[in-house]
């Protein structure tokens, strides 16, 4: 078994927190894992990707080669679309529908939405919406990952006990909240696919 | 269980079981966390491991070297370009040797990621006659580091180890083993060792020399350098450092049918070396970085090549490799995979909303648009992002401290308005020897130190600046009619450019202190800050 995935956003949108969910699940399943991400300048709003490869056998590089990543996941359209190169054929593309605007020249949402259902394997969704009505804007990113849960290679439980075990500083409420954002997830990508 | 760390963190926790008592370091990308790691470590603050920010690379090595004299373990840390900073120690503490176990750990960025060169610090090491580590994983990060530890006080030599981007910023589980306990002060047995009069440094260079045979059978028999049977020898491999893990990524379950010779210690094992060459018909070298190996190895006239690489054109000369980039070489198709469609933007970083330097640039183009002749001397930080639209605002960008001695050299030449622009920690670690140049030829260029009290970058570290920028300036001896504070904030900015452009006229040396928190500091800092004596004219 091997699953490679990459994260992708923009510097500052948390993409990691999903990593690190990835990470701890993995590493308490006991699979091997390696989790490249992105430091200095490029965090400061420009375009950031981390690459998470989990897998029973031994991982060489940290990279994801061409065409060979399992699924993508974004935290913005258009980011997901950037990393196309990456994805194996009929992959799956998990993403928020939220534009985070910071350049003059972004493209019309349309458009991106277009590009973005013309493939076949697509969960194009509000998260940010949804994790807001959970009543935690903040949980977007765990709404994501939730929607992507059912491709990965790790159990249901070994995911809700890592979002524990990350949020549990922050109190039982911010852990509850991020399981029910978690749950939620879950939800959409069954109506969705 | 195993601990999930970066490579950088792997490689510090490293450090802390080798028994160091301490690490010198200037932040830098992608190096920055190996001492964040030793800061935040609580067993490090237990065993009192000194591991606060240095002022510049030049003086955390030097006090590396101190802290080896007393005979305890020390490391220092930088990236690439700070080891040209720290050039001056770095190559005579080879020729000094040292006493306490003494690592150079250096971070390189090849594609430039968050650097204006992609240099290989390899050539650094080789420079200084020094042997070299390379790990290509996590678990080596860690592992590499205990073993450097040893091997110096073994070689009586700093050693240097390399990492690249890729590996500094990648995480892996990582096994941790036994921790060695610090080294008691134990001063050096020869009292001239560390006495670098030229009579003494002739038998230092002398001992150097000789003892380069030591160094390369230490290679020879290094557990980092291992050697992996092929059947097929049309092709043997060498590979160093991360550029292994992507070779092994091209073959199913690392199963590759070239002989590979994996270095991670140099200097190169020649005797291995040598058996590789003897037994293929030709060599593939795949390093990441500049082609150190290939050139070392390469016949020098290209005339009986049977080495191919980076130098060959064989794999791409510049930027980082990756597993695709190396596909061609190893013999395979390069398989066409779905482009990024044109809807994408490109989305270059930009300064934060709210930034200081913003307001900061919004008054310097206007006073750009009054003079054209106006030329403005950047420097290394945050603020570099000003060269870029929309502000457009810097002309040149060359190192740390290159802003005030490059508008110097300029007004020099008749060019006016000469401005530099350099950030309060980047002044400290190497802008105030240049600001002293200028006070003492009372040369007319206008300095702007924009003080946002942090080494924002690199993720808002403690600036050596912060609290002192005002007394430095007139210790330098900037005249106190032209040392300027103000407040970049855009209901500021019609008197900002009011006051930059009395200091533009003023025909000798003005500073203008551009004085704004980074919007980045946690609140923990900001509240510090307050504490530090308040920073103002009187």
């Amino acid at each position: 078994m091997k699953t490679n995935i990459i994260l992708a956003g923009v510097g500052g949108q948390g993409i990691l927190t999903i990593a690190a969910v990835l990470d701890t699940a993995a590493l308490a399943s006991d699979f091997n894992i390696k989790q490249s991400e992105v430091h200095g300048m490029s965090q400061r709003g420009g375009a950031v990707q981390s690459h998470v490869r989990i897998s029973d056998k031994e991982i060489y590089s940290d990279l994801i080669p061409k065409g060979k990543a399992d699924m993508i996941i974004s935290v913005e359209p258009m980011e997901l679309l950037r990393y196309l190169p990456y994805l194996k054929k009929g992959g799956l593309l998990v993403t928020d529908a939220n534009p985070f605007v910071n350049i003059t020249n972004y493209p019309e949402l349309e458009n991106l939405y277009a590009e973005i259902k013309s493939h076949q394997n697509t969960i194009l969704v509000d998260a940010k919406k949804i994790a807001k009505d959970l009543g935690n804007s903040k949980a977007t990113n765990i709404v994501l990952l939730g929607a992507a849960a059912s491709q990965l290679p790790l159990s249901d439980e070994s995911l809700k006990n890592a979002i524990q075990t990350l949020f549990q500083r922050k109190g039982e409420r911010v852990v509850n909240k991020n399981l029910d954002a978690y749950n939620k997830g879950k939800e959409i990508a069954i109506a969705t696919i | 269980m195993k601990k999930l760390l970066l490579g950088n963190e792997a490689l510090a926790q490293g450090a802390i079981d080798a028994g160091i008592s301490g690490v010198y370091a200037y932040p830098g990308t992608p190096s920055t966390e190996i001492t964040e790691y030793i800061q935040k470590s609580k067993l490090a603050e237990e065993l009192n491991i000194h591991s606060q920010w240095s002022v510049n690379e030049k003086t955390a090595m030097e006090a590396a070297l101190g802290m080896s004299y007393a005979g305890k373990r020390s490391m220092t840390v930088m990236k690439h370009v700070g080891l040209n900073v720290a050039a001056d120690v770095f190559m005579n503490m080879s020729v000094s040797g040292i006493n306490g176990g003494l690592v150079v750990v250096v971070a390189d960025d090849p594609s430039m990621h968050s650097s204006q060169n992609e240099q290989d610090s390899r050539y650094y090491g080789r420079f200084a006659m020094i042997p070299i580590l390379e790990p290509s994983t996590q678990q080596e990060c860690y592992e590499i580091t205990k073993y450097a530890f040893d091997l110096s006080e073994n070689m009586g030599l700093p050693i240097m180890i390399r990492l690249v981007t890729r590996l500094s910023h990648s995480r892996a589980g990582i096994k941790t083993g036994d921790r060695i306990e610090q080294n008691k002060i134990k001063l050096p047995t020869n009292q001239t060792q560390f006495q670098l009069i030229p009579m003494h440094a002739r038998g230092r260079y002398q001992h150097l020399v000789d003892i380069q045979g030591d160094n390369r059978e230490s290679s020879e028999k290094s557990p980092f350098n291992t050697f992996f049977k092929g059947d097929d020898t049309s092709m043997g491999i060498i590979a160093s450092g991360i550029a292994y893990n992507y070779l092994m990524e091209n073959y199913e379950d690392g199963e590759c049918p070239y002989p590979i010779l994996k270095i991670s210690q140099y200097p190169l094992p020649k005797t291995r070396i040598k058996n590789l060459f003897d037994n293929c018909d030709k060599i593939l070298v795949l390093e990441d970085g500049y082609p150190f190996i290939e050139e070392i190895i390469s016949d020098f006239l290209g005339e009986n090549r049977a080495v191919i690489g980076r130098l060959s054109g064989h794999v791409n000369r510049v930027g980082e490799l990756n597993p695709d980039s190396i596909k061609k070489a190893l013999g395979f198709e390069v398989e066409i995979t779905e482009s990024i469609p044109e809807v994408v933007s490109g989305r270059p970083p930009e300064l934060c909303v709210g930034c200081a330097h913003r307001d900061l640039f919004d008054a310097v183009n206007v006073l750009g648009k009054e003079n054209s002749d106006q030329k403005v001397f950047g420097d290394i930080g945050c603020y570099a992002l000003g060269v870029l639209d929309p502000f457009a605002s810097i002309d040149t960008l060359i190192d740390m401290g290159a802003s005030i001695t490059m508008a110097k050299g300029a007004a020099d030449a008749g060019i006016h308005p000469a401005i530099a622009i350099i950030g309060d920690s980047t002044f400290t670690h190497s802008g105030m020897t240049g600001l002293l140049e200028a006070v003492i030829e009372d040369t007319p260029i206008t300095v702007i130190i924009s003080d946002n009290s942090a080494i924002a970058m690199t993720g808002a570290q403690d600036s050596a600046a912060s609290g002192r920028i005002v007394d430095i300036c007139k210790g330098i001896g900037v005249a106190e009619d032209h040392l300027i504070l103000i407040t970049p904030l855009h209901k500021n900015l019609q008197n900002n450019i009011f006051l930059i452009r009395n200091e533009i006229n003023h025909p000798g040396v003005s500073v203008i202190i551009a004085q704004r928190p980074c919007v980045q500091l946690p609140k923990e800092k900001k509240d510090l800050l307050r504490k530090i004596k308040s920073v103002s004219l009187n």
